[in-house]
């Protein structure tokens, strides 16, 4: 993976998250980081602010959560009860369980900047007078664990984690915590559940969890890229911030692009910048005999944005104009070759199997949306069922589930249908799937379940 | 109860991370794991106790993950990442070549105790598709004449 310089002419200082990475792939040490700047943001905020100014920084700012949601993460900060009454111990989360198929940037940024997360949850610990950090990682994130774990032994070293921190009279200190696995665990207040070592399904707000969160005291949960922005806008200030979007709203981000292009990786481009450059000149463009066709903008549960819309800059309320959201922005690309029906099949099934089950639309109706696009796909769709898919989207809209699960489920089902739908009625009409390609998956998915079951718990 | 010394002593350090032994319950099972390659009724009992829960409560953890096994497992767990990304970058033609050189199907492990093959969501290496993991390394891309000499690398 590489990172690319935002702008032409811009300086190594404009890539916050990416300035102190080594060019050798390994994770940046401590020294590397600090020779990059790294702990200033820390360094001012316990020598010169109070921790509600870092909080007011970071909500002028206008840093939105880059985990997919996209809400401010200073106003979720300034929800946390502070002085002498406030409850104790204060959490600070970061929610590091990135599963949600198409995200790739917490991988990158965790692997290759360590000490930036660190950071990042030192200040917010600070922001919010908290006293304890955990990193929920997901299982298989085993070289984000030997990175953190290496960054946590050199901080604590050197006085940058733990008691009294650059004797400043502030203790901070972060524990790592491994997933056991499922996507739900992602959902924040799963999340607070799987560490609490519960049955992780979601929690019922209110209370909110800045209220009542981990082991029931005020606790912040924030996605790891939100953490990694903090530092530089503690240290450089929000105008500085402001300034290295195209759009208004502030801050360079982590981008990716999967698919058949010629360079998939992860940039750090300014927000705001339009979806066909990241595609066409940061990814290197579509591979030679392969057009592009739909684009998954960040992760399953964004709306898939057609092949006339890429112009749209990549920010949160650009990405509204395109009947989608910026969610993680790491683009996954549709081509021409590829089934957008058997795509959109993959993804709910994604979503049925990590259903955990707590809430009937979600348990019953993304099953009922699987089975369907599977008749679909394997030539045992029938005249209706388009209909019932779309009714499908409606029946687990937001305000009829328990959390967001089924409602990011319906967004990729909702726009397939309305992006393609010669492909769904040409699937009903001529009895199945006309890309040869993908025809293989069929026998395999089914055959090996039938002679033995898959092991408890490994579905 | 069943722990070693050396098993106690990893339970006792990673209890004192959580505020209680309870919610240490999740990691404690990884920790037995990690020793032991799959959680028996036996450890679980003997975990429950350890850690003052009952057995159906960790039970109930344990079977909700997917990265908990409560079936023997082969020494090597392989994983095919089959998320929308790799499906469209020939996981099938990747998930064909690992069950042809395995022998076995998902959810299976080989005669000899190598490996277990498992499914997985999306990896986060979308940019790296179609990709697999094998223990703790991540490989991507990974063209099917490949798989091969990956697997052999793991004895």
């Amino acid at each position: 993976m590489s990172s690319r310089p935002g702008l032409p002419g811009s300086s190594a200082e404009d890539r916050p998250f990416t300035r102190a990475m080594r060019a050798d792939g390994r994770p940046a040490t401590l020294d590397d980081y600090v020779a990059a700047g790294g702990y200033e943001g820390l360094r001012r905020a316990v020598a010169e602010l109070k921790p509600p100014e870092v909080t007011s920084l970071v909500t002028e700012s206008g840093l939105r959560g880059r985990g997919g949601a996209g809400y401010s993460t200073g106003r979720k900060w300034s929800t946390m009860p502070l002085g002498p009454d406030a409850p104790r111990p204060k959490y600070i989360v970061c929610n590091a369980d990135e599963m949600e198929p198409g995200s790739f940037k917490d991988r990158f940024l965790m692997e290759r900047n360590p000490h930036l997360l660190l950071e990042g949850m030192l200040l917010a610990g600070f922001a919010t007078e908290a006293d304890e950090g955990y990193v929920f990682l997901r299982a298989q994130y085993d070289a984000s664990y030997a990175a953190l774990q290496g960054a946590i032994g050199e901080a604590r070293e050197r006085g940058y984690l733990g008691e009294d921190i650059l004797g400043s009279g502030f203790s901070f200190d972060i524990e790592l915590h491994t997933s056991i696995g499922r996507y739900i665990c992602g959902e924040a207040s799963a999340m607070l559940n799987a560490l609490e070592s519960q049955r992780p399904n979601p929690r019922a707000r209110p209370p909110h969890m800045t209220g009542a969160g981990l082991f029931s005291r005020p606790t912040v949960v924030n996605n790891v890229e939100s953490y990694m922005a903090v530092p530089a806008i503690v240290r450089h200030g929000v105008d500085w911030w402001k300034g290295l979007s195209i759009t208004d709203e502030g801050g360079t981000k982590i981008f990716g692009v999967a698919g058949r292009v010629a360079n998939p990786g992860c940039f750090e481009l300014p927000m705001g910048v339009p979806m066909r450059e990241l595609i066409e000149v940061h990814a290197g463009g579509m591979l030679p005999g392969y057009a592009l066709r739909a684009v998954s903008p960040g992760g399953a549960s964004t709306s898939l944005v057609g092949a006339h819309e890429i112009d749209v800059p990549l920010g949160f309320a650009t990405m509204g104009e395109v009947h989608s959201r910026l969610g993680t922005g790491t683009l996954v690309i549709l081509d021409d070759q590829t089934c957008p029906v058997g795509m959109t099949l993959n993804m709910m099934q994604f979503f049925a199997q990590e259903s955990c089950g707590w809430c009937t639309p979600c348990r019953e109706g993304l099953q009922w949306m699987a089975a369907l696009l599977e008749d679909i796909e394997y030539g045992r769709g029938r005249p209706g069922d388009l209909e019932v898919l779309a009714e499908g989207t409606w029946f687990m809209e937001s305000d009829k589930c328990f959390c967001d699960l089924a409602p990011g489920a319906t967004q990729p089902l909702e726009s397939a249908l309305r992006l393609f739908p010669e492909e769904f009625a040409r699937h009903i009409a001529d009895g199945g799937c006309p890309y040869r390609r993908h025809s293989s998956d069929a026998p395999a998915a089914e055959a090996p379940a039938a002679e033995a079951p898959v092991l408890e718990g490994t579905t | 109860m069943s722990f070693s010394d050396e098993e106690i002593r990893q339970l006792d350090a990673i209890i004192g991370h959580y505020p209680d032994r309870r919610a240490a319950a999740a990691t404690a099972m990884r920790v037995v794991q990690a020793r032991r390659r799959w959680l028996s009724d036996d450890a679980l009992a003997d975990l429950g106790e350890y850690l003052g829960v009952t057995v159906a409560e960790l039970d109930g953890i344990a079977t909700f993950g997917n990265m908990v096994f409560r079936k023997p497992v082969g020494r090597h767990i392989v994983l095919v990442c089959d998320s929308f990304a790799c499906w469209s970058l020939g996981y099938a033609e990747l998930r064909a070549a690992v069950e042809a050189e395995l022998g076995v199907g998902m959810g299976q492990t080989t005669e000899d105790g190598r490996f277990t093959l498992l499914p997985i969501v999306c990896l986060g290496a979308c940019d790296r598709g179609p990709a697999m993991m094998v223990d703790d390394h991540l490989h991507g891309p990974v063209a099917p004449d490949q798989v091969a000499e990956i697997l052999g690398g793991y004895s």
